[in-house]
Parts: C-alpha cells; sequence; structure tokens
C-alpha cells in the first residue's frame, strides 16, 4: 500500500534499552533541538508595521467603482443583493436627472448603497454578479469598529475615491478587462457618445 | 563593629537581597516568555519599552488592578494565610546564601551573607519543606476539586522529592563535611567545585530542584491542561501574583543554592592569579555567582520548553524507585570513599 506521508514511523512496543531507559541521552537531544531554534531566525511578522501580502484572490472590504471618467459604474440593478447569500446588501434606486451624466454612468443609479460588512461573509458573488463590473472585493481589511450601526458601510466608505482609485486589476479577469474597454461592445460606444 | 552599625548592615544588606530576589523574580516572568518564544521561533513581548523591557511592569500593574475575589465558600484565613506563606517562605531562603566573601570598607568587614548559621544546608531544607504549606493551605482553602487535586499532587511531589534531595545533601555533608553553605562556598577556590567531586549527587538534587520548584517536567500541582490552575485556580489579583512569584523567587533561590552548593558559589577559578584588591575580588565573586544563578534561572526555562510534563504515576516512580535508590547508593560510595581517603 502506498503511504500517504514519507515521515510515518511504525509503532513499536520493543523493551527499552538501559540507555534509553535513562531518558538523559533523549533529554539531552531534545534541549539541543530547542538551544538550536533559540538561535535561529524568527518567523514573526510584526503586524501593525509589516504587513504579509496578501493573495491576489483576497477578498476583503468591497469598492464600488467608478468608470474610466469617474462616473459611478452601478446601475442598482439589484442582481448583487440577490446574489448576497447573506442578504448583506441594500440599496435604493434613483433616475439620473439631465446633466448629472458625469456622475452616474447609467441613467438609473443607486442613491442609497449599503452593505452590512457583519452580515458580509466576503464570499464575493456581488462581484460575480454585477453585470456592469461595479463591485469588487479589495485587499482591505475591515476595520474593527465598537458599536454594530457602523458597520453598515454607505457609499461614502464603499465608492471609488475620486483622486485616488483602489486598484482591482488583480481581482479583474480578462473578460471583465475586454467587457470594460472593447470598442465593438455597445455599451462602451455608448458611453462615450453620452458624454460628448 | 558597633552595635548599631552592625544593625544598619544587616537591615541593608536584608533589604538589598530581598530586592534582588524581587526583580529577579519580576524580570523571570519576562525571561521565561522571552525564552519560551525563542525556543518556538518567535518573538515573544517586545512592545512594552525596548525589547519588552517595560512588560514585567505591565503584567504587576494589571495584577494589581485585577478584582480581588474570595470565593464565599472559602476559609476566608487561610486563603490569605496560603500565599502569605508561599511568598514568605521564598523570600526567606535567601538569608543563609553567601553572596560573595566581604567587603572591607571604613575598617569594618562586610560579609556579603545575611546570617552564617551553621546548619545553613537544614535551614534551607526546613524553609522549603514549609513551603507546601503555603500550596497546601491555598488548595485546601479554595475548597475547589481543582485546587484540592493540585494542593495534594503538590505535597504528595515535595514530600517525596525532598526524601532523594535530602540524600544527596548528606552525600554532599559526608564530602564536604560542614553544613555551613559559607564554609562549603569556601572549600571550592579554584577549580574544586563540588560537582566534580559528587556528579551523581548535583543531578538528583537538579531533578529533585525542579520537583520542588513545581517547574515542568514536573509541575503537575499546577498542570494547567487537566487542573485549570490547580492550587491557584480560584486565586485572583495579587494572590495569585504572590503564588507566581514565590515559583520565581523559588527558583532564582534554588538556582542560588545549585551554585552555592555544587558550582562552587562566588569562587571564579584563575582570579587569584589576577592579584585583585580584596574588594574587587569579592564584588567579581558576586558577579561570578550571578552568573552561574542566571545560567541555571536559563537551565530552568530551557528544560521547562523542551520536556513534557510527567505522568503523576511516572513521577511517583521516578522519586521513589529510582531518584531514592540512587541517592542512598551514592550515600554509600561517598561514605566509602571518603572513609578510605581520611583513613
Ligand atoms: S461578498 Fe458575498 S456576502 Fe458579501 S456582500 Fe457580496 S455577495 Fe454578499
Ligand atoms: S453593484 Fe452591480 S449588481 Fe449591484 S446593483 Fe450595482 S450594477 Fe447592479
Amino acid at each position: 500500500m502506498q503511504t500517504l506521508t514519507t515521515r510515518s514511523k511504525v509503532a513499536s512496543n520493543k523493551k527499552m534499552t538501559f540507555v534509553e531507559k535513562l531518558y538523559l541521552p533523549a533529554i539531552m537531544g531534545g534541549m539541543a533541538l530547542t538551544l538550536k531554534h533559540f538561535f535561529k531566525k524568527k518567523v514573526t511578522i510584526q503586524y501593525p508595521e509589516q504587513k504579509r501580502e496578501f493573495a491576489p484572490v483576497f477578498r476583503g472590504q468591497h469598492v464600488l467603482k467608478r468608470d474610466e471618467n469617474g462616473a459611478e459604474r452601478c446601475t442598482a440593478c439589484g442582481l448583487c443583493a440577490v446574489a448576497c447569500p447573506a442578504e448583506a446588501i441594500t440599496m435604493t434606486a434613483a433616475e439620473r436627472k439631465p446633466g448629472e451624466e458625469a456622475l452616474y454612468r447609467e441613467e438609473k443609479y443607486a442613491s442609497v448603497y449599503e452593505i452590512n460588512m457583519l452580515r458580509c461573509i466576503f464570499c464575493g458573488l456581488c462581484e460575480e454578479a454585477c453585470p456592469k463590473e461595479a463591485i469588487f472585493l479589495t485587499d482591505r481589511m475591515v476595520d474593527t469598529d465598537y458599536v454594530r450601526k457602523n458597520f453598515i458601510y454607505g457609499k461614502d466608505k464603499l465608492v471609488d475615491p475620486l483622486n485616488n482609485p483602489i486598484d482591482v486589476s488583480k481581482r479583474e479577469t480578462r473578460e471583465t478587462r475586454e467587457f470594460k474597454t472593447h470598442p465593438e461592445f455597445t455599451h462602451n460606444k455608448l458611453n462615450t457618445k453620452s458624454l460628448k | 563593629m558597633t552595635f548599631s552599625l552592625f544593625i544598619i548592615y544587616k537591615i541593608v544588606l536584608v533589604v538589598v537581597v530581598f530586592l534582588i530576589s524581587l526583580v529577579i523574580a519580576m524580570y523571570s516572568t519576562y525571561a521565561e516568555r522571552k525564552v519560551a518564544a525563542f525556543m518556538q521561533d518567535r518573538l515573544g513581548p517586545n512592545r512594552a519599552g525596548p525589547f519588552g523591557i517595560l512588560q514585567p511592569v505591565a503584567d504587576g500593574v494589571k495584577m494589581f488592578m485585577k478584582e480581588e475575589i474570595i470565593p464565599q465558600v472559602s476559609n476566608k484565613f487561610l486563603f490569605i494565610l496560603g500565599p502569605s506563606i508561599a511568598m514568605f517562605t521564598s523570600c526567606i531562603t535567601g538569608a543563609v546564601i553567601p553572596w560573595g566573601t566581604s567587603l572591607h570598607l571604613f575598617g569594618h568587614d562586610f560579609s556579603l551573607q545575611v546570617t552564617d548559621i551553621n546548619i545553613g544546608i537544614l535551614y534551607i531544607m526546613a524553609v522549603t519543606s514549609i513551603g507546601v504549606y503555603g500550596i497546601m493551605i491555598g488548595g485546601w482553602a479554595s475548597n475547589n476539586k481543582y485546587s484540592l487535586l493540585g494542593a495534594l499532587r503538590a505535597s504528595s511531589q515535595m514530600i517525596s522529592y525532598e526524601v532523594a534531595m535530602g540524600l544527596a545533601i548528606i552525600a554532599l555533608v559526608m564530602h564536604t563535611g560542614t553544613l555551613s553553605l559559607k564554609a562549603i562556598a569556601a572549600q571550592q577556590v579554584g577549580w574544586h567545585w563540588n560537582v566534580f567531586y559528587q556528579p551523581v549527587g548535583f543531578l538528583i538534587f537538579l531533578v529533585c530542584a525542579f520537583a520542588e520548584t513545581n517547574r515542568t517536567p514536573f509541575d503537575l500541582p499546577e498542570s494547567d491542561s487537566e487542573l485549570i490552575g490547580g492550587y491557584h485556580t480560584e486565586y485572583s489579583s495579587m494572590k495569585l501574583g504572590f503564588y507566581l512569584f514565590a515559583e520565581y523567587i523559588n527558583m532564582f533561590i534554588s538556582s542560588a543554592i545549585m551554585s552555592t552548593l555544587y558550582f562552587g558559589g562566588y569562587n571564579m577559578p584563575l582570579i587569584g592569579r589576577l592579584h585583585l584588591s580584596p574588594n574587587t575580588a569579592a564584588i567579581l565573586g558576586v558577579v561570578f555567582l550571578f552568573a552561574k544563578i542566571f545560567f541555571f534561572i536559563f537551565f530552568f526555562m530551557w528544560v521547562r520548553w523542551t520536556v513534557p510534563r510527567f505522568r503523576f504515576d511516572q513521577l511517583m516512580n521516578l522519586g521513589w524507585k529510582i531518584l531514592i535508590p540512587l541517592s542512598i547508593f551514592w550515600v554509600a560510595i561517598t561514605g566509602f570513599v571518603t572513609l578510605m581517603i581520611h583513613r
């Protein structure tokens, strides 16, 4: 039979020899080992100062992306809320007024968009459901807080800051990028036209 | 030396020894955590002050701030008496240890030993035997089964290992011919350390010292995985602190005793060749003694983070069936050899 590990040892109940019974050689061997570890390089990562890099697929706090012109991509279709297994997302839709084209990409937008970070299980299904490539999970941790109501993140915390957008390129698939930039797609054409 | 000077000098010495014991116990907790961490490839406490040097202070403040709880069902008097005895006995053992030779100041000789009683070793044995009462009374007064079990284990363990320890000391005394710690330390000038004459005796003493101080691998009285906290399960705040502190002071004192009895105490090999003034030599001796003590404290911790805990029957087996016969055998050998030499 193939063994599962190369380090397995067959246990035996053979009588211990006199030297083994003395225990002292074994204890000294153990102490030599611990002493060796005493001088080894430490593996500790000093957290607040040093951070360990996240995997590219890490799913942390969400961001609501803007498009390349700075308009919010979300159209308040509600698909993310439907997809969410934890029912963490709520939103209120509103109609875009004339003159707000630079703020909102589509005619309908989310005037209120809230994610309850205590309910969220960071599964990333909202991200997958979104047809507008608006919501992404990022490599940021959700901050701690003392009161529950502060964990309901509104648009103020979720929408991408205008001046320094959060980089989600690691989470964007090739299809996503194509979807956003390919000139053949109508929505890409639409957008450039409406802004002109 | 006038009487008042004598009193002042003794009081100063007592206070200094007391303070040193406390500070070393304090920093032993820090060292223990650091050693543990380093042996497990971690860094240990390093946030309070540079390298975490202020950690013991933070721990102390925390201990004091904790709520003082005396269980309703406990015997209040005994409950308080327990940690007090533990602390008291561990503090008074330092009195007979010769910390150095003597300092010659202002035309007087100041011996660096609080008191040189001619039965120093017996005194230490006696005081450590009283130490078990602290644990036993505390565990009994808590009125908690875990505490009681811990106390029972502590008392049976200490009584068992005291026998072997006593026998090891008898062998040592047969070799040195005196019970006074000062004389024993003075005998071991140069390389005449007792450990070279009494290797087996030292080994027995060392194992028993681990058992007497309730350190791993013999920490059954407080084995956290089985008995929650053992005899101090019900204790909180500074009463718990006293127990923990007493353990570290015990460790310090037994390191000092081991250094004095077997490793030449304040004696340094080759120091005689340097032709230092007596005072400098005395101070260097103290430093050297403390170096040995620190090594032993480190050794205590080193063993703790290497060897797993014994099972209780294994502990009793080791004590009664191995260490005691071995020590009797060693006493016989020592007696025989001594007889041969002095014939
Ligand atoms: S990550 Fe999952 S749980 Fe969190 S909001 Fe999105 S769909 Fe809901
Ligand atoms: S984030 Fe995407 S899925 Fe959710 S409402 Fe906006 S557009 Fe629709």
